[in-house]
């Protein structure tokens, strides 16, 4: 009997891991195109970049700051509507700790500034020339939008345009 | 349980046909075959023993050959099912056209029931890959319940088999012979056995000579190695298992190699060669094919560099050679465990644009402008007075929006500038919109313009990021199922049992799993060397008919 | 004399010494005596060394025009299936030494030459490589894989003699209905061979223009008179058949029309044939199996299968894999011929695992070997010229 009883579990147990692999697999499969190296919660990639003014902006000095990523180009036209109002809410929140830095993807030094001359732009805006931040948040549609907590985890991505609202809301979140 | 008990007094398992010691055959059906079964030895199949939980049901369902069969058939009837029309990775379908859209396009009404049948991506779909999954169960399953016993009953198996055993199988033969000359048989017998590589031992009055035992676990290996093979290609579904992605690169820049943080890739060169005619034998040059000019060669000229180790991103400085490569088609960049492949290309993307400021009523230029179009400049200086400002530049220019300019890629493919001149002439500066075969001039008619001279291209490289970590796994169940295929295809399990029976005659009886032919060859060999019986393969037309035929003879001398 | 002329002699020789010795081997069945007389016995000589050196020749041609071309011989459809051919009567050639049966090689020869013949109707321009197959897994994968399914193929062949002799001809059963159609088939083969070498004979060429599936001008020359047009074809040589057809895009009207001619002739062939014989193809080649034993068939059926089965994995599977993942970053990509060749080896699989259960041993055991090289044929052919994914050779 108990032989009997040893041979049952056995079998229970091969095909219950051989049933759940390929549930695993199915599960997967289906779902691949969601899976994202980086996730919520995740420690932000730390990165250093110069912005238009010269200045370095190394991620890991914000550490006690909350810190919002804006990545956008230049022909990108839902970028192009929210960033005057990610601009007017820089305004708002200089000096609370909150830290909004503008990451353009690659483009040219002059299409860059003449672009944030004209839409009167005050954030620090950096270019990635080599794509190696972007890459490192796995950014893929413009805009996206990365919020960071006051110590250096990622809160939220946010891909596609924001309202004003949003960044108000957002940025109060993120707030130390 | 209920356990057989032989005549012999070997308790044998529940389902066994042939007693895992003697070979008696203990069933009345196995009792009544003229030869014996021997797949498994006549051991227990373990899944035909059980059935009571509904457990040992789905256990036995997995356990059937049958079953396993139909799986394999199944499969392949799907997997060729799934090549009547391309599947969706290999159709180009232009951004924002919907695939569905595109299969009824090319195949009408076949295509659209191909495509909403699920059918244009059937090999990523949930019910075959469950397929596959069945397959897999069978094969673990199948190869539980019959590997082992079988392995038991080939370890356990006695020189000494009972005439019923031997009496049935397929090579069988029998004389009579008086005892001293029968011993003296076993005697030939051992050694020829011996000389033909066979294993031999001998018991009472018993031989058994066994080659190639060996060959009979060659299915569960290879079996075992599909099972390997299969969870490596699971496994590669799991997160960073398995790195794919497209890397864009134009000649001239360095980017950063998605997927492969901390590393960076400089284009030097791309090139695309077609074979010259020369290079060309005689035959070709004279067929049709040789208008279409064949494709001799797609590379990339490439420095790979890596960060320094404390390095983090966007921190390009002190940037560390790695190597030098020229990746083409078939020859990857192969670093660390990534590859880098030649997968795409695109000729003559714009790279700079030389203008002359030239003076519209004289046509005198004024000096060359040349514009980078990756990194233009805000001023491009003539001399003290002459020069001209860039006032805005659209890469992809698509029309006005407000009066304003819209670009809407950051490649130049349609570039587009606001010039600001000034010459000597008009030191203010006159303001011009020029665009391809386009010339506005808002503010105004100019007396100088910007007189396009000539473009500078360069060439864009298409190149895949493959990481892939399950590829050790993948080799290794490759190598285990070959081995385990060639084991089992290229041997085979060769047994001859002799004896003497108490009323004084020497009984013969030989079995392989395969390759009767070889098998008859080596039973040939000793035969004649031991003064064995005589010998017939009971299943051979020709042999029945032989045995009848001397049977008939035997009638008539009676 | 050239080193590519040269090669092309050195396939001459080749396919007449597969003929000459075809009728070498059909003396060294005659006789009805069970036993094999001595005459036969200096037949099956005379014919195995034939054989042998017509395939040393088949090598010859090999070998020279790898050299003249500086890579393996195995790039386009002719070559490829010359290759094929070859290897064939290379198997044959294994399979003989082991078991001596002088009836294999009477139907396995036939066999070689119909697909050399089918084969020399390609073109034969010796051509330069594309960037995808320049690699030496072209010469690793192509080989192997060619050894493997030729291996495969001899078990169909005695799969066929074993029908022939045990499948009863007088009786319309569903056996024998089938093996009629697989001398059919053959006899279409054969029809094949006849149009496309006929037309090339007389120098029929019509060039025509049409539009593609992606809407361009394009221009197609046929060899053979256009019963089907291409997509919105226009006939450009004067004196030449006008379609009678039109065809969608999708459809490659030329090799539409090629097959049905192929098809028309094959079948005519086939009438011709009924009608001089009066009765079925089988019955007539039927008594030219009458003394093989069809235990031993079986098993060189089954043991070919065997020897086919480890190779044609190793060419076919996993080089296939290596070099795929060399080439095009991944392993399998589940391309057509890919799928195909998955496909050839889920079926020898099942044929395997099928053998182990009683009752399909024997003839259905040797219709499934049938039905194997069916499968074979049917990638060569049908991928390459139909389906076409990657591995598309010019057709």
């Amino acid at each position: 009997m108990e032989k009997k009883q040893k041979r049952l579990y056995t079998r229970i147990i091969i095909l219950a891991v051989l049933v759940a692999a390929i549930a695993y697999t199915v599960y997967n499969t289906a779902h691949k195109d969601d899976i994202q190296l980086l996730k919520v919660g995740d420690d932000a990639p730390n990165f250093s970049l110069v912005d238009l003014n010269g200045k370095t902006h190394k991620l890991s000095d914000y550490k006690g700051q909350g810190v919002l990523l804006n990545f956008w180009g230049t022909w990108c036209k839902p970028c192009k509507r929210e960033m005057p109002a990610i601009n007017n809410q820089y305004k708002q929140f200089k000096g609370q700790g909150v830290q909004i830095l503008g990451i353009n993807i690659a483009q040219s030094n002059l299409e860059v500034s003449s672009y944030a001359d004209k839409l009167g732009v005050e954030f620090p805006i950096a270019i990635d020339k080599t794509k190696s931040v972007m890459r490192a948040y796995n950014v893929d549609p413009l805009p996206t939008t990365v919020l960071i907590d006051k110590n250096g985890k990622i809160v939220k991505f946010i891909t596609g345009e924001m309202t004003e609202t949003d960044i108000q809301k957002y940025l109060t979140s993120i707030k130390p | 349980m209920n356990k057989i008990t032989c005549e012999c007094g070997h308790v044998n398992p529940e389902g066994t046909h042939l007693c895992e010691k003697c070979g008696r055959p203990l069933t009345e059906e196995d009792k009544k075959q003229k030869i014996v079964d021997m797949k498994y030895e006549g051991s227990a199949i373990r899944s035909k023993t059980y059935n009571k939980t509904i457990i040992d049901k789905i256990w036995n369902f997995f356990s059937s050959v049958k079953v396993g069969v139909t799986i394999i058939i199944v499969t392949l009837i799907v997997a060729a099912v799934g090549t009547f029309l391309p599947q969706v990775v290999y159709v180009n379908v232009a951004d924002g056209e919907d695939v569905k859209q595109a299969y009824v396009d090319s195949y009408g009404t076949f295509g659209k029931i191909y495509y909403n049948l699920g059918l244009t991506d059937i090999y990523s779909s949930w019910w075959f890959q469950t397929l596959i999954g069945m397959l897999a169960i069978s094969i673990i399953v199948a190869s539980l319940d019959r590997g082992i016993p079988l392995y038991k009953s080939l370890k356990n198996q006695r020189v000494k088999r009972h005439e019923s055993f031997m009496k049935r199988q397929r090579i069988f033969g029998q004389k009579e012979m008086p005892s001293a000359e029968a011993d003296e048989s076993l005697d030939l017998a051992d050694k020829k056995m011996k000389e033909l590589k066979y294993n031999v031992r001998r018991e009472e009055n018993a031989l058994l000579a066994e080659k190639g035992r060996f060959a009979r676990l060659g299915p569960y290996v290879n079996h075992l190695g599909l099972i390997i093979f299969l969870f490596g290609v699971m496994l590669r579904l799991m997160p960073g298992f398995y790195i794919d992605e497209d890397l864009w690169i134009r000649e001239g820049e360095t980017e950063s190699i998605p997927g492969m943080e901390g590393y960076y890739l400089h284009s030097n060169k791309f090139t695309f060669q077609t074979y010259e005619k020369g290079e060309q034998t005689k035959e070709f040059n004279q067929s049709k094919a040789a208008v279409n000019s064949v494709a001799k060669n797609y590379q990339t000229d490439v420095v790979l560099y890596k960060a320094k180790d404390s390095a983090i991103a966007g921190d390009t400085e002190n940037l560390k050679k790695i190597k030098k490569s020229a990746i083409k088609v078939n020859e990857p960049l192969k670093y660390n465990g990534y590859g880098l492949y030649q997968m795409d290309f695109r000729l003559n993307e714009l790279k700079a644009m030389h203008f002359d400021l030239v003076n519209k009523k004289t046509g005198k230029s004024l000096g060359e402008v040349t514009i980078d179009l990756a990194d233009p400049k805000k001023v491009y200086k003539i001399d003290d007075q002459t020069k001209v400002e860039l006032k805005g530049y659209y890469p992809t220019f698509s029309g006005f929006d407000n009066g304003e300019p819209q670009s809407e890629s950051p490649i130049p493919n349609n570039p587009a500038f606001i010039f600001k001149m000034y010459t000597p002439e008009t030191p203010k500066g006159e303001t011009s919109f020029v665009a391809i075969k386009q010339t506005l001039e808002p503010l105004g008619t100019t007396k100088y313009k910007m007189k396009f001279a000539s473009i500078d291209t360069r060439n864009v490289s298409g190149l895949t990021v493959r990481k892939d970590k399950t590829l050790p796994i993948l080799a290794l169940g490759g190598i285990i199922f070959m081995i385990g295929v060639v084991m089992g295809s290229y041997w085979s399990h060769r047994r001859l049992w002799l004896q003497k029976t108490a009323d004084g005659r020497l009984i013969m009886a030989a079995h392989t799993n395969k390759n009767w032919f070889s098998l008859k060859k080596d039973l040939n060999a000793v035969t004649d060397f031991a003064h064995l019986p005589a010998w017939i393969d009971q299943q051979d037309e020709d042999d029945l008919k032989k045995k009848q035929e001397n049977e008939k003879e035997g009638d008539h001398n009676l | 004399m050239s080193l590519i002329d040269l090669s092309g002699s050195l396939l001459f020789i080749a396919f007449i010494a597969y003929l000459v010795a075809t009728l070498f081997f059909g003396g060294a069945i005659k006789g009805t005596k069970q036993d094999a007389s001595k005459s036969n016995k200096n037949w099956g000589k005379i014919a195995i060394t034939i054989t042998i050196i017509g395939f040393i020749a088949n090598l010859g041609y090999f070998i020279t025009r790898w050299i003249y071309a500086g890579h393996a011989p195995v790039s386009n459809m002719f070559e490829f299936t010359t290759a094929f051919g070859m290897f064939v009567v290379g198997a044959f050639i294994l399979i003989y030494f082991i078991y001596r049966l002088p009836a294999l090689g009477l139907f396995a020869l036939p066999i070689a030459i119909l697909i050399i013949a089918y084969a020399s109707m390609f073109p034969k321009e010796v051509t330069p490589l594309i960037p995808a197959l320049k690699s030496y897994w072209l010469t690793i994968h192509v080989i192997t894989a060619a050894i493997g399914e030729s291996i495969l193929s001899i078990s169909a062949v005695a799969g066929l003699i074993y029908l022939m002799k045990n499948v009863d001809t007088t009786k319309r059963t569903k056996s024998s209905i089938w093996l009629e159609i697989v001398m059919y088939a053959v006899v279409l083969v054969l029809g094949f061979v006849i149009v496309t070498t006929t037309f090339k004979a007389i120098g029929y060429e019509a060039d025509f223009s049409y539009v593609d599936k992606n809407g361009a001008q394009q221009e197609i020359t046929y060899n053979t008179p256009a019963l089907f047009g291409m997509h919105q074809y226009e006939l450009k040589s004067s004196g030449k058949m006008e379609p009678l057809a039109e065809m969608p895009a999708i459809v490659n009207a030329k090799k539409l029309t090629t097959v049905v001619w192929s098809v028309i002739f094959g079948t005519v062939l086939y009438g011709l044939i009924r009608l001089i014989l009066r009765k079925p193809i089988c019955r007539v080649v039927q008594p030219l199996t009458k003394r093989v034993n069809s235990q031993l068939l079986d098993e060189i059926g089954y043991r070919s299968v065997l020897i086919g089965f480890p190779v044609f994995t190793l060419g076919a599977l996993i080089f296939a894999m290596i070099w795929a993942q060399e080439a095009w970053s991944r392993f399998w990509g589940w391309d057509p011929k890919e799928v195909w060749a998955l496909i050839t080896w889920l079926f020898y699989a099942a044929f395997l695992h099928l053998r182990l259960s009683k009752g399909w041993q024997g003839e259905k055991s040797a219709w499934l070997a049938v039905v194997g090289f069916a499968i074979i044929m049917f990638n060569l052919v049908a991928v390459n010229l139909v389906i076409a994914g990657l591995h598309s050779y010019a057709g």
